[in-house]
């Protein structure tokens, strides 16, 4: 006997099949039908304040447990609302799913009301999408939306469900092999047994090696190999803003962060190496600083499973196409056969240690510093990290962005991977609160700590009553400065100080009584001595959401900083390391641009000499 | 100005909606210039073939093939020097020609192989395929004449037969 049910149920059946426990969403007209078997389902609907949010919780939701999130929206605006989250999570090869209702199919194209043409919008922005016309094929889309998602570079998928199309009678069936029927899908995830012999070769010549770790390395669940590698071949790694805690900051072969915000010695150390062993990453703008200056002596070896970024900024010697973890086991196996045969030729190793007391003297030399307040009401950012950290060092933490993501990256100590979840690619502002909201649904006995600024905070808090009313205990530090303080670090630097448009007020909104309004338990704090005894009011509440309004000193910097499209041969201090501020501005100021980002630099040449148009439009 | 350097891309892709509209929209997005762009039907029904044209002085064909391949729907590329390839077009071309000029018209037509399509008071048009190479010098050749309209269907390719080996 055929299982006939509708396309609606079939839907959420088909979410039960492939293992969701939680639907991030908010209903709408054309998405009713699917609502309605939501009731029957054992799945967990949260129901969100804005789709933004539903976005980045289904993202915070994946990096806190590694399955897909979920998010289910109306057509029209209901899409439109959560194209931030999709475009991050695509930036950030972030594995969501997306499925929202579209008007009736006979209305597609005719202007129909909350029609939006959102197959084509989203189109550019997902790893793939998927319009629905016909019941018979839900089990089927849903099941390769997840293959999809979750396989190769993982990325967000989009599934458009017409509304007639949920009320349509289908004979229930479940695909055996969700990739069956996608010919044109086969991700390679084995090295090339060739390619690891020569990235090996390089690897015990290299006298100056640096293992540049990044977002891939969790992607593929690979923390665990990268520090049998590291441990095995001695070698040092940075982590990039994606891989935080990929290797624990406190392993002696971890150099933190680099790029911009980096550490010295992270910057330092690749800038100077003679090999760079990109795994996962991608040579992204924000690491390289200017491509052309971007470690002149490396040769590098290059592992991501998308062949697309290989050689795609810098030409890779050995490219590796292949899933992470199996690379870095691969290179780990080839590296002891290697080894073996070089004990038994009675060759010494490469002598690294010169190389070793180098970095070992710039890690003493160039810390993470910053200049103390004089006065008790003069609070750090750092200094509200540092404690923060102190008293919850095991807590998964989300960053918003601007100053005070960067100094979160800088400051915490992330011992375990999965224990930061940020928007790094798209640079979101808004993104803290609802992936904390996420990543506290995915992880409900871990202790969820949101990093925000002032300014990202009014973006999204109302997703802390959708928190309250559901019982997610999150919490949240606003580092408050009244500012959009990195835009503000840029007019200071790079604008003469002419602040324009910059100024938030720190008193307005009341952060204590918006909290309280929404649910949650507001506190303030002026001084530093009321740090740690507010965190510790704050970590004592475990029923409800918490907000601390940390009043911060508005007119610090981030450093160590390496303006926008200049060299990383150029790492600026800072104050802390009695370097007077403001040297950027004037003569030899970074180009003038108008985002709080800066600029992007324009395309680098191609090795033949043509422009690689990757990073332009037109 | 760089020499042009003209490389095909044969991609085969699945016959599925919007399809026509990634690939589109990828070029787009990423800033590919291209030459030309053609699409049709296979011998197969689910699959459809798009003949790309790129001028591999301006971009990099390496990327665009990563770029591509990163479709789902994308099955295979084919990358084809003209040297390698059977290369066609097809062009309608609308001249305007006089019945006393007709004929000089109609003669440069049939060097190439050329048909007449339609004929009026005072324009003929002329249909040729060919090598895209042939169709520019026609165009040439009648643009003395007056050429009013062009179409052409940009170029489709597959890769030429092997030769038996002579020993
Ligand atoms: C949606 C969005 N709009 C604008 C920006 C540009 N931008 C980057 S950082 C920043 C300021 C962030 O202010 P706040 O949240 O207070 O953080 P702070 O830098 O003060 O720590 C702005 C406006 C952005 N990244 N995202
Ligand atoms: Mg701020």
């Amino acid at each position: 006997m055929a299982d006939r049910i509708t396309g609606s149920q079939a839907l959420v059946r088909s979410l039960e099949h492939v293992g969701v426990d939680v639907v991030f969403g908010i209903p709408g007209g054309a998405v009713l039908p699917v609502y309605d078997p939501i009731l029957d389902s054992p799945i967990r609907h949260i129901l969100v304040r804005h789709e933004q949010g539903a976005g980045h919780m289904a993202q915070g939701y994946y990096w806190a447990t590694g399955r897909p999130g979920v998010a289910l929206v109306t057509s029209g605006p209901g899409v439109t609302n959560i194209l931030t989250p999709i475009t991050d999570a695509f930036m950030d090869s972030v594995p969501i799913v997306v499925i929202a209702g579209q008007v009736a199919r006979a209305a597609i194209g005719s202007d129909a009301f909350q029609e939006a043409p959102t197959f084509n919008m989203t189109m550019p922005v997902t790893k793939h999408n998927f319009v629905i016309m016909d019941a018979a094929e839900i089990p089927e889309v849903i099941a390769q939306a997840f293959h999809i998602a979750t396989t190769g570079r993982p990325g967000p998928v989009y599934v458009d469900l017409p509304k007639d199309v949920g009320v349509e009678e289908m004979d229930w069936w479940w695909p055996e092999d969700p990739g069956a029927n996608l010919p044109g899908y086969k991700p390679n995830v084995r090295p090339h047994a060739g390619q690891v012999k020569k990235a090996v070769e390089l690897i015990t010549a290299a006298q100056r090696p640096v293992v540049y770790a990044g977002g891939g390395i969790l992607k593929a669940r690979a923390a665990e190999a990268l520090r049998d590698f590291c441990e095995k071949t001695g070698i040092h790694a940075v982590t990039t803003l994606m891989a935080r805690g990929a290797l624990s900051d406190e392993h002696p072969l971890c150099l933190g962060m680099p790029g911009m915000h980096g550490s010295y010695t992270a910057v330092t150390s690749m800038q100077k190496s003679d090999l760079l062993i990109a795994l996962g990453s991608r040579f992204d703008d924000r690491v390289t600083g200017r491509v052309a200056d971007f470690a002149p002596h490396a040769k590098v070896v290059h592992v991501d499973i998308d062949p697309a970024e290989l050689s795609k900024v810098r030409a890779a010697d050995v490219p590796i196409v292949a899933d992470c973890r199996l690379a870095i086991e691969a290179l780990i196996k080839e590296f002891d056969k290697q080894e073996r045969r070089r004990e038994e030729r009675g060759d010494a190793p490469v002598d690294r240690s010169a190389w070793n007391a180098q970095i070992d003297a710039w890690r003493s030399a160039y810390p993470y510093k910053y200049v103390a307040g004089d006065r008790p009401d003069v609070v750090k950012p750092q200094y509200v990290l540092e404690r923060l950290n102190a008293a919850a060092p095991d807590a998964i933490v989300t960053a918003g962005v601007g100053q005070h993501q960067m100094f979160a990256s800088q400051w915490w100590r992330f011992r375990e991977p999965y224990h930061w979840i940020n928007s790094g690619g798209l640079g979101t502002m808004g993104f803290a609160v609802p992936a904390a909201v996420g990543a506290q649904v995915g992880a409900p006995d871990k202790v969820v700590w949101c990093v925000d600024g002032d300014g990202c905070f009014q973006m999204t808090m109302q997703e802390l009553i959708t928190a309250s009313v559901e019982g997610i205990p999150v919490k949240v530090a606003i580092l408050n400065n009244g500012y959009l303080g990195m835009v503000r670090q840029w007019q200071d630097l790079f604008y003469d100080e002419r602040h324009s448009e910059i100024y938030l007020s720190q008193d307005v909104p009341d952060y204590v009584g918006l909290a309280e309004a929404m649910g949650c338990a507001g506190f303030r704090v002026d001084t530093v001595d009321e740090v740690d005894s507010v965190i510790a009011k704050a970590m004592a509440i475990t029923d409800r959401p918490v907000v601390v309004d940390f009043r911060i000193d508005p007119a610090e910097h981030v450093y160590p900083m390496v303006p926008a499209g200049k060299s990383n041969d150029g790492v600026i201090l800072g104050p802390a390391f009695g370097q007077p501020e403001h040297q950027m501005a004037g003569d030899g100021a970074a180009p003038m641009t108008s985002g709080g980002e800066g600029e992007v630099e324009p395309p680098p040449e191609h090795p033949d000499g043509h422009m690689t148009l990757d990073k332009g439009g037109f | 100005m760089q020499r042009r350097r003209l490389k095909t891309l044969s991609v085969l892709v699945e016959n599925q909606p919007g399809v026509l509209a990634r690939i589109a929209g990828l070029i787009a997005r990423r800033g590919f210039n291209i030459e030309s762009l053609a699409v049709g039907p296979t011998d197969d029904p689910i699959f459809s073939r798009m003949t790309l044209v790129v001028d591999e002085s301006q971009v990099h064909v390496e990327q665009i093939v990563k770029q591509l391949y990163k479709l789902i729907n994308v099955i295979k590329i084919t990358e084809f020097e003209p040297d390698d390839s059977v290369e066609r077009e097809l062009m309608l071309v609308s001249v305007r020609a006089t019945p006393e000029k007709r004929f000089q018209v109609i003669e440069l037509a049939e060097i190439y192989g050329g048909r007449i399509a339609d004929v009026g008071a005072d324009s003929i048009c002329l249909e040729l395929s060919g090598p895209p190479g042939d169709l520019d010098d026609l165009l040439d050749l009648l643009e003395p004449h007056g050429v009013s309209e062009v179409a052409r269907t940009g170029r489709v390719a597959l890769e030429r037969a092997r030769k038996a080996t002579v020993l």
